[in-house]
């Protein structure tokens, strides 16, 4: 085996090159740093900041700030002096990069942390196969709550993906001109409706049709869908238009309709993209709060049809056991982290069928 | 099998700028005819115009008239996918279906044209079409797997099978061998005089050497200057164009003095 640092015989091959005589053309490399001296340095910065910090008042937050830019500082200098500028700025730049990174990371396992810390505790299957119909204390669970936030995503997702996807379908393969940029216009600005304005808009809707105080499971998921689309419109446009030209040809060439091509090849060819983005917008839309506590407000029991009355939702049921707890507060509380943590969870298993489909799907090449 | 190919005045437009002007030319069957001349000269597009593939691109459209044998191309009620089904085109850049097998590629045509067939009628097509693109005995182990996985000479080859398992009249070619090495090359070029036996075949080609070598035919196409139409300048057979042609254009263009 080479190690690649052990010289070989071989044979130059080409013309005889006229080299001259000193080959001093290029300038040396400086001096390296051995392997390890960063993670030295970052020792060494930590325990000098700690040792200042002991002597003046510790705290942590602190302690890792100045650890972090002394040690940028103490690399930069150290790296500078031995390898040169070139090296010491990209020394520097990995460090600003990886603490970026670090800063990036604190809010997201913050909240990892905290919700399931505090959801862990009423995680258990009670919380999974009870209602709260007469629960005015502990125990108790999120059953109605569950199955109504499955029953009104699932139902704006069966509005939204088709619609959707068929209108990315008629942006990338068919529109041009006025309508297509008006789409795509309308497209832009719905992506930025904020959640409030879907749930007043639908419940304006079904107010006009059912009459004032209607509140049902259907609304929300109309309210979903108004906020689902754009997404699903977006994502599914992008993962068209990555598709190649050659393949739309192949088949055309082939005397493939036009519908025909974009079913059979272009949508599987991208299958993967489209059903990832599609259960992230799913993802974006399942926590949604604002519209459902308009639309179609919350309630106690288990109810399984979303045209008639009130249904609870996991968000919709956080809010309310944190807003307004009965006596005692703490099981409240409670239940009101798990119905966090099993959002979460939800959204969780999501990504991975996203990333489990996209796999199924995607192209191979052996 | 295998038609005759008369243009009539042919005017290609791409919205309102004509790209090709005036092309009078007629392409016997069972024979080769290439298509040569300077880059933007209107070649390419006069060859995708005869599969009325060139409407893809939105304002395209033609003037004049193309025939196949007899049979008016762009007359009225003339649908384009039926033109294509009669008209095979292969690509500059190996273009096999990612989503589908070897086998799967092969038969892609009969399969998204809902032609019912039974599993041995495929199975024939496929040992058929890639024996007639000399690929057969490179993959016949492999039928199953993704066809984007071969390299870039059999992918080539894999879309001319799958260009000819439709049974064509007509199979144009265009530039089929840039993107390939000097082997995979010879490789298609052995193809196409073995496929001359059954098909016309237009081909397109940046390489003279490989136009005198596979055609029978040679047309010389030229340009005056960048925004003026490409015209047809000369066609005849091959070894005529290339040893005594008529006009100083094809002479100096088949000699390397300009292009």
């Amino acid at each position: 085996m080479s190690t690649g640092t052990e010289r070989t015989d071989t044979v130059t091959q080409g013309p005889e090159l006229d080299l001259p005589a000193s080959p001093d053309l290029l300038p040396k490399a400086k001096g390296t740093l051995p392997k390890g001296t960063a993670w030295g340095v970052f020792v060494a910065s930590a325990l000098v900041v700690g040792g200042i910090l002991a002597a003046t008042g510790f705290s942590i937050g602190l302690w890792v700030v100045l650890t972090v830019v002394l040690f940028a500082v103490a690399t930069y200098v150290l790296s500078r002096v031995v390898e040169g500028a070139r090296k010491a700025t990209d020394r520097l730049v990995t460090v600003v990069v990886s603490a970026a990174f670090g800063v990036a990371m604190i809010p997201l396992v913050s909240v990892l942390w905290t919700v399931v810390s505090n959801g862990i505790a009423r995680f258990d299957a009670q919380f999974f196969t009870y209602s709260m119909r007469g629960v005015v204390g502990e125990g108790g669970g999120a059953y109605h709550a569950i199955l109504g936030t499955l029953i009104i995503t699932g139902l704006a997702a069966a509005m939204s993906i088709p619609i959707g996807m068929l209108t990315a379908v008629y942006l990338v393969e068919y529109g041009k001109g006025r309508l297509a940029k008006a789409i795509t216009f309308f497209v832009d600005v719905m992506t930025g409706i904020p959640s409030i304005v879907a749930g007043l808009f639908a419940y304006a809707l079904f107010a006009l049709i059912v009459g004032p105080g209607v509140r049902m499971g259907f609304a929300g998921a109309v309210a979903l869908t108004v906020l689902m689309i754009p997404i699903v419109v977006r994502s599914t446009e992008e993962m068209l238009k990555i598709v190649p030209n050659e393949l739309r040809e192949a088949s055309y060439a082939l005397g493939v309709p036009k519908w025909k091509t974009i079913l059979k090849i272009v949508i599987p060819t991208t299958a993967g993209g489209i059903a990832t983005g599609i259960t992230l917008a799913i993802a974006r839309v399942i926590g949604e709060t604002a519209p459902l506590l308009i639309a179609v407000g919350i309630t106690t029991g288990v109810n399984l049809n979303p045209f008639d009355d009130r249904m609870a939702t996991l968000p919709v049921f956080a809010y309310y056991s944190y807003v307004a707890p009965g006596i005692p507060r703490e099981p409240f509380l409670d239940r009101a982290w798990t119905a966090a943590l099993v959002l979460m969870v939800i959204v969780m298993l999501l990504n991975i069928i996203a990333r489990i489909i996209s796999r199924a799907f995607a192209p191979k090449t052996r | 099998m295998s038609k005759n190919i008369e243009a009539k005045d042919l005017n290609i437009y791409y919205g309102s700028f004509r790209a090709v002007e005036g092309v009078n030319m007629s392409i016997k069957k069972k024979t080769v005819t290439a298509l040569i001349g300077p880059s933007g000269c209107g070649k390419s597009t006069f060859l995708r115009s005869i599969n009325r593939m060139h409407e893809v691109i939105a304002g395209a459209y033609v003037e004049g008239k193309l025939e196949l044998d007899g049979q008016d191309l762009y007359g009225a009620g003339m649908d384009p996918v039926i033109v294509r089904r009669q008209i095979g085109m292969v690509f500059q850049r190996p273009n096999p279906f990612p989503t589908m097998s070897i086998y799967d590629n092969v038969i892609a045509g009969m399969k998204l044209n809902n032609k019912r067939a039974s599993r041995k009628e495929f199975d024939e097509t496929v040992e058929r079409s890639l024996r007639g693109a000399n690929l057969w005995n490179e993959v016949k182990d492999r039928l199953d797997k993704p066809g984007s996985g071969l390299s870039g000479g059999q992918q080539q080859r894999l879309c001319i099978a799958r260009a000819i398992a439709v049974q064509p009249d007509v199979l144009l070619m265009d530039e089929p061998c840039s993107a390939l090495d000097p082997i995979s090359t010879l490789a298609i070029e052995d193809l196409i005089n073995e496929l001359k036996n059954d098909y016309t075949i237009v081909i397109v080609t940046h390489n003279m050497q490989q136009a005198a070598r596979v055609s029978d035919y040679t047309g010389f196409f030229n340009i005056e200057g960048t925004g003026k139409p490409g015209k047809l300048v000369e066609m005849d057979e091959t070894k005529t164009i290339f040893s005594q042609p008529t006009q100083k254009a094809t002479e100096d263009y088949v000699s390397g003095r300009f292009g």
